[in-house]
């Protein structure tokens, strides 16, 4: 078989609907026109050795293990399945096409630079590059002060490398304006923990669901966003369990849920405050719990009696009764569960419906046990690494806050510097790019993030980036924010450099290196340790590399409550993984936390926090009378950058489209105009009743004129300042033409690789949310 | 039954493909993708159908005895193995005998490709890719005793009916305690017909041509294989969604 496609007539390659000559297909064939290019039909059977470098995926926060499969050459070529007890082999299309970005056509291998943006980028040298950056940080420093200087990292970075963002904001570039994109994530989640618990973590590992008799899942797509974890779900309704799933789509696994709760985006805190309401009212509440470990239930009942189920059913749009089974159910079980993600997070009153879910937990007795407890899905691979060692806002490393002076001499103190040397704590991404606008803040790093796809309001958020007098990013594609920078510093994906991550069980799991980076391509800890000496500090950047990173986290997180001191890498390999706290390297780590019924606030208890629901930040009206909720799809990932260039997953899903119910008229594929106050894109219809009829979905991994973050609400929750993503007002039109879905950014002469780009330019939407059936591709 | 095999439960399929983007990477036809993945309840939910070669026994396998080449050989494990390179001349009888839809044709060699479940996987003692990286266990590979060991009362049945004539197969299908005695209606999944509308003839053969089912709803069942709750809608027509009136659209859960 040949690997170039044969000459045949364009609509026959196409699969448009033309006879098919017989000289060439015999009746009754259809061709397939599979995932394209390198390297998987690349590939030839002339890999006569290979090594297995046993790593783990490097997208969501399931963190499956996976092989990858390395060649005689020292490339990486391929992907196996890894028996490792998180996945058990199991992959979802993501893992198994990570292997492709590797040695990927696109990637970046040498700097990009221009000094103005009017200007087209030029390959230049690692000097040239390093040596603008540090001038232009100096330059805007001296003029504007030291804050005027900000860093963006990301939660998909190693946590070495998210414990260096935080070292370098504070330490090179002595700036308050460091944060990360997990605060597009989960820092509601997070807020909630820390408030009820005192930790920020789920409380289970997955192996738990297996043993609930009752699981509920809250705002959370796990079939399509965490596909692995779905083996676990259904694990537990194989033994029995009761499954309750709160989500305004019918996803996957609400589709043969025992109840699927189908209410309105944006009012899951009534619809917990009535189930916990119908549970003090039946007496399913665990007293001798509450007494013994929880704080503030006289507080919290009292306000949970003003939420009859008839009052939130009006809310929420959900029937009475369903609240009233739902809490039977929940309540009446012997070990309950509850695990939630974006969907309940991603509001003005995130914080609060995590604390409503935890409530309900706490008040039935469902903590710390085998079977009963509490989780929350981190989304990204590092999600929950992300997070704890200082590069959010207000953190320092092991989880502690940079306004406890206690805690910052002792930061101080492994750094080197004077207390009054740390700066104090800055702000939030989307508050950065409102200063950005304001031009408080003039000059960016960003690392490991896209907020041109993944921030709500892209025109604000391309405002503000435009402000900018500098703006450097690190990628290995060039992403849409990247094609917008003055610097580009091409760096390593994640099978060429070790470090570990912490999956949404906040077990930490050893990525490996597998292959050397392209040549012109350095790490992430090199170019900051690099910038870091240009600035004058290199005495406290002297790091070859992750392991020594390490070692300096291990020390720095010892004693607090995150505490990684007892994690070595050795240790690591020899277990698949250790969940902190683990405070000596005897210690087996804590996999579920509050077994002896006491959680991490001095106190020991629970902290139960009272809720209040209130209504979404964008308000309804004649002009945008429906809900816009937006979300994610199995085949791609967060903004796209890297899984919008992987064949396979472009021809599963190679467009977004707009999920409409079916009674709003629109024909399967039609234009339609979906119109918020911030922003408008034409996109096909998906026409299924699996939506509420008074909602409308678009996924966000795709970017302007065709991004959902054009239309979402950049209204923040006052607590975790997360974004209003998943709720906002919108009316939706015919319209004419589609918006086209623009192809993946590339510098100056290049073109992305055009075998993964075939489909790109299809104007229906996929068969289903999950993407195109086979038998629908050309 | 073959011994070892896969056993495909669409209920718990969430159409991911996994198993789309895993048989590509198999070294026996590394690039391309032999597996079906559909999405038979378009417009109405998520459903989702994974279509593997069932590796037809009786008869033996309708592409095999078309095959005017004799391509398609059976080994004698009863694996029915994709078209002998030297021997396939393109003619695609296979394509249109398959009750299944299974077989392609690469145009781009003329040649006929389809699922061999992995038999250079298989052969040691490996399971095939799809079934190894399906993240929910839609699709299982091991023997009967070890999926009932780990989906404890699970049923399975092996006989698809195609208007008169029924096909047992080496591939096997989760299905509802109460169709194991009855052949499954044409290669869909179990729940959403009744046995009596595939004795009326409702399900044409060939109803798997367009990807679709030729009539009424996909599996609404749960995973386990326990019965669907209330069963499909009559007529099986789009409903009517109140936003109010309805708490579970399109699960059937009691209101
Ligand atoms: S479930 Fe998550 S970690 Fe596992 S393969 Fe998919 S993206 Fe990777
Ligand atoms: S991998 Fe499994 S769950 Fe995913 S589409 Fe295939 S059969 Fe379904
Ligand atoms: S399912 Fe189709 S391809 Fe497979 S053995 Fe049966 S007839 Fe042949």
């Amino acid at each position: 078989m040949t690997d170039r496609p044969v000459p045949l007539d364009p609509p026959v390659l196409l699969g448009a609907a033309v006879p098919l000559d017989p000289a060439v297909a015999p009746p009754g064939t259809r061709d397939f026109r599979d995932a394209g290019g390198l390297p998987a039909s690349g590939w030839r059977a002339d890999q006569a050795e290979q090594t297995l470098v046993p790593t783990h995926c490097c997208f969501c926060g399931v963190q499956c293990g996976m092989y990858l499969r390395v060649n005689a050459a020292g490339k990486v070529f391929g992907v196996e399945p890894r028996n490792h007890d998180i996945n058990r082999m199991r992959l979802c299309p993501k893992g198994i096409n990570a292997y492709q970005q590797v040695n990927h056509p696109d990637r970046l291998t040498a700097p990009l630079l221009r000094r103005s943006r009017e200007e087209p980028f030029r390959e230049v040298g690692w000097e040239e590059a390093l040596t603008y950056t540090v001038e232009e940080v100096r330059r805007i420093q001296r003029e504007h002060g030291v804050d005027a200087f900000g860093l963006l990292g990301g939660a998909s970075l190693f946590s070495e490398k998210t414990y260096l963002v935080g070292k370098f904001a504070r330490v090179a570039l002595k700036t308050r304006h460091v944060d990360y994109n997990g605060r597009l994530c989960m820092v509601s989640a997070a807020g909630a923990n820390k408030l009820a618990f005192g930790i920020d973590r789920a409380a289970n590992p997955f192996s738990d669901i297996l043993r609930t008799d009752c699981l509920l899942i809250a705002g959370s797509n796990v079939g399509e966003c965490f596909p692995v974890m779905t083996q676990y779900v259904w694990g537990a309704r194989d033994r029995g369990a009761k499954l309750i799933v709160v989500d305004p789509r019918e996803t996957a696994v609400a589709r043969t849920a025992d109840v699927h709760v189908a209410l309105k985006s944006g009012t899951d805190s009534a619809f917990f405050n009535a189930v916990l309401h119908v549970i003090v009212q039946d007496g399913l509440t665990d007293e001798a719990f509450l007494a013994a470990h929880a704080t503030g239930w006289p507080e919290l009942k009292a306000k949970v009696a003003e939420y009859p189920p008839e009052r939130s059913a009006a809310i929420c749009g959900v029937p009475a009764e369903q609240i009233v089974q739902v809490a039977r159910l929940f309540g009446t079980a012997g070990r309950a569960m509850a695990w939630h993600a974006r969907g309940i997070e991603h509001h003005t009153q995130g914080v609060e419906n995590c604390l409503s879910v935890i409530n309900l937990c706490a008040a039935t007795g469902n903590l710390g046990r085998p079977g009963a407890g509490y989780g929350t899905i981190t989304g990204q691979g590092n999600g929950q690494g992300g997070r704890e060692h200082g590069q959010k806002s207000d953190l320092l490393p092991g989880g502690r806050s940079i306004n406890d002076p206690e805690h910052r001499r002792q930061i101080a103190g492994i750094w080197g510097i004077e207390e009054t040397e740390l700066p104090q704590a800055g702000t939030s991404m989307m508050e950065m790019v409102w200063q950005m606008q304001r031009r408080e803040i003039r000059g960016l790093i960003g690392i490991c993030n896209n907020p041109f796809v993944s921030l709500p309001n892209y025109a604000v958020v391309k405002d503000g980036y435009d402000k900018l007098e500098f703006h450097a990013q690190f990628d290995f594609f060039l992403s849409e924010t990247s094609a917008n920078a003055h610097v580009v510093f091409p760096v390593t994906t994640w099978a060429e450099d070790e470090g570990v991550m912490a999956n949404a069980e906040a077990r930490v799991v050893k990525h490996n290196k597998a292959q050397e980076p392209p040549s012109g391509v350095r790490t992430d800890t090199w170019v900051m340790c690099e910038l870091a000496r240009r600035l004058g500090v290199g005495d406290k950047f002297d790091f070859a590399g992750s392991r020594e990173v390490f070692d300096e986290l291990r020390r720095a997180s010892a004693g607090t409550v995150i505490d990684y001191y007892g994690i070595t890498y050795e240790r690591l390999e020899e277990t698949g993984g250790i969940a902190w706290p683990c405070p000596d390297t005897a210690h087996p780590g804590t996999p579920r936390l509050f077994e002896d019924g006491r959680t991490y606030h001095p106190d020991g208890k629970v902290h139960l926090q009272v809720v209040e629901w209130h209504p979404p930040a964008d308000p309804y009206d004649d002009e945008y009378p429906m809900t816009l909720t937006t979300g994610r799809t199995v085949a791609h990932f967060l903004s796209g950058n890297q899984t919008r260039r992987l064949g396979a997953l472009v021809e599963q899903t190679p467009r977004p489209w707009v999920e409409v119910h079916p009674s709003h008229g629109f024909r399967n594929g039609e234009a339609v105009r979906v119109v918020t106050r911030r922003g408008a894109s034409v996109l096909p219809a998906l026409v299924t009743e699996a939506i509420r009829a008074d909602h409308v979905f678009v996924p966000y991994h795709w970017p302007h004129p065709v991004a959902a973050n054009a239309l979402t609400n950049d209204a923040l929750d006052p607590r975790s300042k997360i974004p209003e993503y998943k709720v906002c007002a919108v009316r939706i039109e015919r319209a004419e033409q589609l918006d086209p879905v623009p192809a993946p950014p590339m510098p100056p002469g290049r073109e992305a690789y055009p075998e993964a780009q075939h489909s790109r330019s299809d104007p229906l939407p996929p068969t289903a949310p999950q993407g195109r059936g086979t038998a629908e591709r050309g | 039954m073959l011994g070892r095999t896969i056993f495909i439960d669409p209920g718990r399929c969430i159409g991911c493909q996994a198993c789309v983007s895993a048989c590509r990477e198999c070294d026996s036809h590394r690039g391309k993708s032999m597996i079906h993945l559909d999405y038979p309840d378009e417009g109405r939910s998520v459903a989702s159908l994974p279509t593997v070669c069932m590796h037809c026994e009786d008869p033996v396998a309708p592409c095999a005895e078309v095959c005017p080449a004799d391509a398609i050989l059976i080994t004698a494990d009863g694996v029915v193995q994709e078209a002998d390179p030297t021997r396939c001349i393109g003619c695609a009888n296979c394509v249109n005998a398959c009750p299944f839809g299974v077989p392609k044709i690469d145009l781009e060699s003329k040649l006929q490709m389809k699922c061999n479940l992995c038999y250079d996987r298989t052969s040691y003692g490996l399971a095939p890719m799809c079934a190894t990286v399906c993240p929910t266990g839609a699709l299982f590979y091991g023997s009967l005793e070890e999926l009932q060991a780990e989906r404890p009362g699970v049923d399975v049945s092996t006989m698809f009916a195609f208007g008169d004539v029924t096909v047992s197969t080496g591939v096997a299908m989760v299905v509802p305690a109460e169709q194991r005695a009855a052949p499954l209606p044409g290669g869909l999944p179990a729940g959403g017909l009744l046995v009596a509308d595939v004795l009326a003839g409702t399900v044409g053969d060939g109803s798997r041509s367009d990807g679709r089912p030729a009539g009424g709803q996909a599996d609404r069942g749960r995973p386990d294989g326990g019965p669907a709750d209330g069963g499909p809608p009559a007529g099986g027509l789009l409903r009517v969604i109140e936003v109010n009136g309805r708490p579970t659209p399109g699960n059937g859960a009691p209101a």
